[in-house]
């Protein structure tokens, strides 16, 4: 069995994007001892990951540089997958932690959607983010023939990133219509640093058609992708290629969010004027508030650091910008919503749940994800249903249930160290 | 020029840039981390710890996201795809 190291913080951070270091820096500089906690071997989050040098925005040396010298705990490599009576239980490599905390802010980020269509578990189908994440990870894209598809404005910046690293990006299919993207453009107008920001985008990747109203049909391959079928302007066409990466948009990361019992609305965790849950004392920063962007994420974390430590005149003073960049938040729902053809690319044999192999079929006709997941095992594997419980969302239309723990697969040694007979295990749930 | 160390994916040495993920080494390689529960082969999608779609054996430890453990000189990676 595992002995649990104990460690205690006025305030732990669960999330090292620009949320959680602004968060965690803001707290520091308040005076508070901090912990930064993430599961990645680094940290940055996604849209700093490679650190400043393999990043195009100027905030990420900044944030970084604020975070190594400030006195902030920093925990890389280590997952929470348990949260009791004011305790955070916490998994490394090789051993386990329990975090005890004052305040606790939440900035799990996002991950990606990703909705099945025929062929989409082939090897080298990726998810757009997924394909730039891998890059940044050290994975070679020079002379690989790519399509990116999807939705949203991280398919511009997957573009550009692979294109400079010498990748043939050979189009990008956007979902969305001429009318919604022009709307979004309109909408950010009084952005102009992000519409520069695309414009320089665009340019980086300028030999890629940019496709409106176009999504992929089918992955084609026998044992990993050989081609791409997309549906461009209602015409299928075939594309041959190496690499897919295709993601619709971010959802947020809202599994610890939801097993603390904090409120959740439209999939989006509820937070006061001062970033604070409805659980008291527990805050949350960043997209698991509402998929806005690295500016808003930065300063959500900046007013939930400060508030967390305290520091109340700090986190008012940060509320006008706020409400700037929250304006983000509704045009990029507005302009990136998803087409119901989308639901439709799946066919009855087409898995929907990729740890356990069930297929669309096996799930459609059940009533509720709760039905599906107890008869058909679907969202009962590894993942715990972050992939096909969030395109069953959309699918289907089901509302998820509440995360129970361990939020993570864990060792049973970790399960076992931290049961008591005051405080009962854990239902095991995909674990080892 | 990046420095670079060598895995075995599967007892064949891999050279990965320093700072490569697991899953780098694997794709460099057989290019499958694993086979599905009907035994399909899958390989890295989300790249950021959250499908386990990545999972392989490595040094001897099971079940493994190899998207989220750094590559070290020598690891032993088993992607049974």
């Amino acid at each position: 069995m595992d002995s649990v190291a104990q460690r205690s913080f006025d305030v732990a951070v669960i999330g090292a994007g620009p949320a959680g270091i602004a968060a965690a820096v803001a707290a520091s500089e308040s005076g508070a001892r901090v912990a930064l906690i993430d599961d990645n071997p680094a940290f940055g989050g996604q849209i700093w990951r490679g650190g400043a040098s393999a990043s195009h925005h100027p905030e990420a040396g900044h944030w970084l540089d604020q975070l190594s010298k400030s006195g902030v705990t920093l925990m890389a490599g280590t997952r929470v997958f348990y949260s009791q009576n004011g305790a955070l239980e916490a998994e490394s490599d090789h051993s386990l932690c329990e975090f005890l905390y004052g305040k606790l802010i939440l900035a799990t980020g996002a991950r990606e959607l990703f909705l099945p269509f025929p062929g989409w578990t082939l090897p080298n189908v990726f998810g757009a983010g997924g394909l730039q994440a891998l890059g940044k990870s050290g994975l070679p894209v020079k002379g690989k023939r790519v399509v990116i598809a999807g939705t949203g404005p991280l398919l511009l910046a997957v573009a550009a990133y692979l294109s400079e690293r010498g990748a043939d990006v050979l189009c990008i299919c956007e979902q969305a219509p001429f009318s919604q993207l022009r709307a979004f453009t309109m909408a950010m107008a009084s952005f102009p640093r992000k519409l520069v920001e695309a414009a320089q985008l665009r340019f980086r990747c300028r030999r890629a058609p940019y496709l409106m109203s176009s999504w992929p049909v089918a992955a084609i391959g026998r044992d990993r992708l050989q081609s791409v079928q997309i549906s461009d302007h209602h015409r299928v066409r075939e594309i041959q290629c190496d690499y897919l990466a295709c993601g619709f948009h971010l959802v947020p990361n809202l599994e610890l969010a939801r097993a603390l019992g904090c409120s959740v609305t439209d999939a989006c965790v509820e937070v006061s004027e001062l970033q604070e849950t409805s659980q008291p004392g527990v805050y949350c920063a960043g997209e698991p508030t509402g998929i806005g962007g690295m500016e808003l994420s930065i300063v959500e974390g900046r007013i939930a650091g400060y508030a967390a430590a305290g520091r109340i005149i700090s986190a008012n003073q940060l509320l006008a910008t706020r409400t700037r960049y929250r304006k983000v938040v509704n045009a990029m729902k507005k302009a990136f919503a998803l087409r119901p053809e989308l639901a439709t690319l799946a066919k009855p044999d087409t898995l929907l749940c990729r740890c356990e192999d069930i297929s669309f079929a096996d799930v459609r006709n059940h009533a509720s994800w709760r039905a599906a997941k107890l008869h058909s095992r679907c969202g009962m594997g590894p993942c715990q249903g972050r992939v096909c419980g969030t395109a069953a969302e959309f699918l289907f239309g089901w509302a998820m249930d509440s995360s129970r723990p361990p939020i993570f697969p864990v060792r049973c040694s970790s399960l076992a160290a931290i049961s008591s007979p005051a405080s009962p295990a854990p239902r095991l749930g995909g674990s080892q | 020029m990046p420095e670079t160390l060598t895995v075995r994916v599967n007892g064949t040495p891999v050279d990965v840039a320093a700072g490569s993920t697991v899953a780098v080494a694997v794709l460099l390689s057989t290019g499958v981390c694993r086979a599905s529960v009907s035994g399909r082969p899958r390989a890295p999608l989300c790249g950021m710890g959250t499908c386990f779609e990545c999972r392989v054996e490595i040094n001897g430890q099971i079940h493994q996201r190899s998207c989220q453990v750094l590559c070290e000189a020598n690891m032993e990676i088993n992607a049974h795809g």
